[in-house]
């Protein structure tokens, strides 16, 4: 199980593509096969843009298929950053490769 | 090229400003209304990123001594600074807490951290007003990184009008220009069909594969174009020859969001002097504005009919002869 706290390493507004894009290639992807369960925990992150989530997760979704969601949690997430997340996830549903 | 700074311009009436630029190449004129000039943040993000092209060039800037009383303002933006320009004026600073961004050429990631970190507090505002400013000035700023390949940058600066309770925001470069970027995928036949192109949810200048790449979706001028169409604001972007600009949705029609940007309440030019890179103004009225999370729930939901109805053209029905 790996625990990912995304305030340290944006501050309370996650916008910097950049950061979600090492985030992604650093910390999710060399493990999502190897881990059970992968924790983005979103604690004291106000906000999102699209474009952050986006780097964050669609690779993922596209790599490993949308069977992802079963071992790639989102923790502590307030109600803009749900639905944010929720957009990306839902205009990613059919990219990926199928399970 | 030539300038003229008229009494006022806002995103509502641009059209005629931009129309009357004259942006050939050589020495930079500027002139300006010798009463009162009230521009739009946009329009001071345009001068400076003419001046700065100028200033890269080597070439003279000729600016007019300004005579208007609100020369000032111009002043407390940063304008004759960042041009490098003897302004003539002394003035008293006070702090600029609350009503405005001053001129920032922002070129990178860690600029544009400072930026929001320290710039968008200024304006004071209440944390859930505050969101739609950070993600419009990040979204369009990163535009420019990853798109533009604009020697100086981005160019960006607000304004809040207390009246109208509004803020209005300007993002400009002189980068490469819609056409020109999103032509690496796509086969835009105009400055027009470009911009509609960056508008359309899931086109991006990165690849022509559903849901983009790991770094772009295409769905960043969307969001923002959405969110000044259920605000009810103005939205303009301006590139090359052409310019779109989304019209204030009538308070009696029901905002929807739509893919194709050109039927939305908008107008549009391809007949605008030729402007080098790309122009993008956006007001966001802070007492009418609808919770940030509807507007999610909306592109959401838009998500969702695209899906279904791309699902229902693919879907093929047994011929029975």
């Amino acid at each position: 199980m790996i625990e990912i706290k995304i305030y340290k390493k944006t501050g309370n507004f996650a916008g910097n593509k950049d950061i979600a894009k090492e985030i992604r290639a650093k910390e999710i992807l060399p493990f999502i096969r190897k881990e059970d369960k992968i924790f983005l925990d979103f604690e004291n992150v106000n906000s999102a843009t699209q474009s952050f989530v986006h780097a964050l997760i669609s690779d993922v979704i596209r790599k490993e298929g949308i069977k992802v969601l079963d071992k790639l949690f989102f923790k502590n997430c307030n109600e803009t950053i749900q639905k944010m997340i929720g957009i990306v996830v839902e205009y990613m549903q059919d990219t990926g490769k199928k399970n | 090229m030539k300038l003229h700074l008229p009494n006022s311009v806002w995103i509502g009436n641009i059209d005629t400003f931009l129309k009357k630029m004259d942006t050939s190449n050589g020495e930079l004129e500027i002139s300006s209304h010798k009463d009162w000039i009230s521009v739009h943040p946009v329009v001071l993000c345009m001068v400076t990123s003419l001046g700065l092209k100028i200033r890269h060039e080597n070439k003279k800037i000729l600016f007019q001594k300004m005579t208007a009383t609100s020369k000032h303002y111009f002043h407390r933006m940063g304008l004759f600074k960042l041009l490098k320009l003897k302004s003539e004026m002394e003035i008293k600073e006070h702090g600029s807490a609350g009503r405005f961004i001053p001129i920032q050429i922002i070129k990178n990631s860690k600029e544009l951290d400072n930026f929001i970190t320290e710039m968008i507090p200024l304006l004071h505002k209440e944390p859930d007003k505050v969101e739609p400013i950070k993600y419009v000035v990040t979204e369009l700023v990163r535009n420019v990184f990853e798109h533009a390949q604009s020697k100086i940058g981005a160019v960006v600066c607000a304004q809040y009008y207390p009246k109208s309770n509004t803020i209005r925001i300007g993002v400009v470069d002189i980068g490469i220009g819609i056409k020109k970027s999103i032509s690496k995928v796509w086969n835009p036949k105009s400055d027009l069909d470009a911009i509609s192109l960056a508008l359309t949810p899931g086109i991006t200048g990165t690849t022509r594969k559903v849901g983009g790449t790991g770094e772009n979706a295409g769905a960043g001028l969307f969001f923002i174009k959405s969110l000044a169409k259920i605000n009810r604001d103005f939205f303009i972007i301006y590139s090359g020859n052409a310019m779109y600009k989304l019209l204030k949705n009538p308070k009696n029609k029901e905002a929807k969001l739509i893919a194709e940007p050109l039927q939305d309440h908008n107008s549009h030019g391809e007949d605008y002097p030729y402007w080098q890179g790309t122009v993008v103004g956006i007001d966001l009225c802070l007492d009418q504005h609808p919770n940030f999370d509807k507007i999610l729930d909306l592109i959401r939901d838009f998500y969702r009919r695209t899906k279904k109805q791309k699902i229902k053209e693919r879907f093929k029905r047994p011929r029975f002869i």
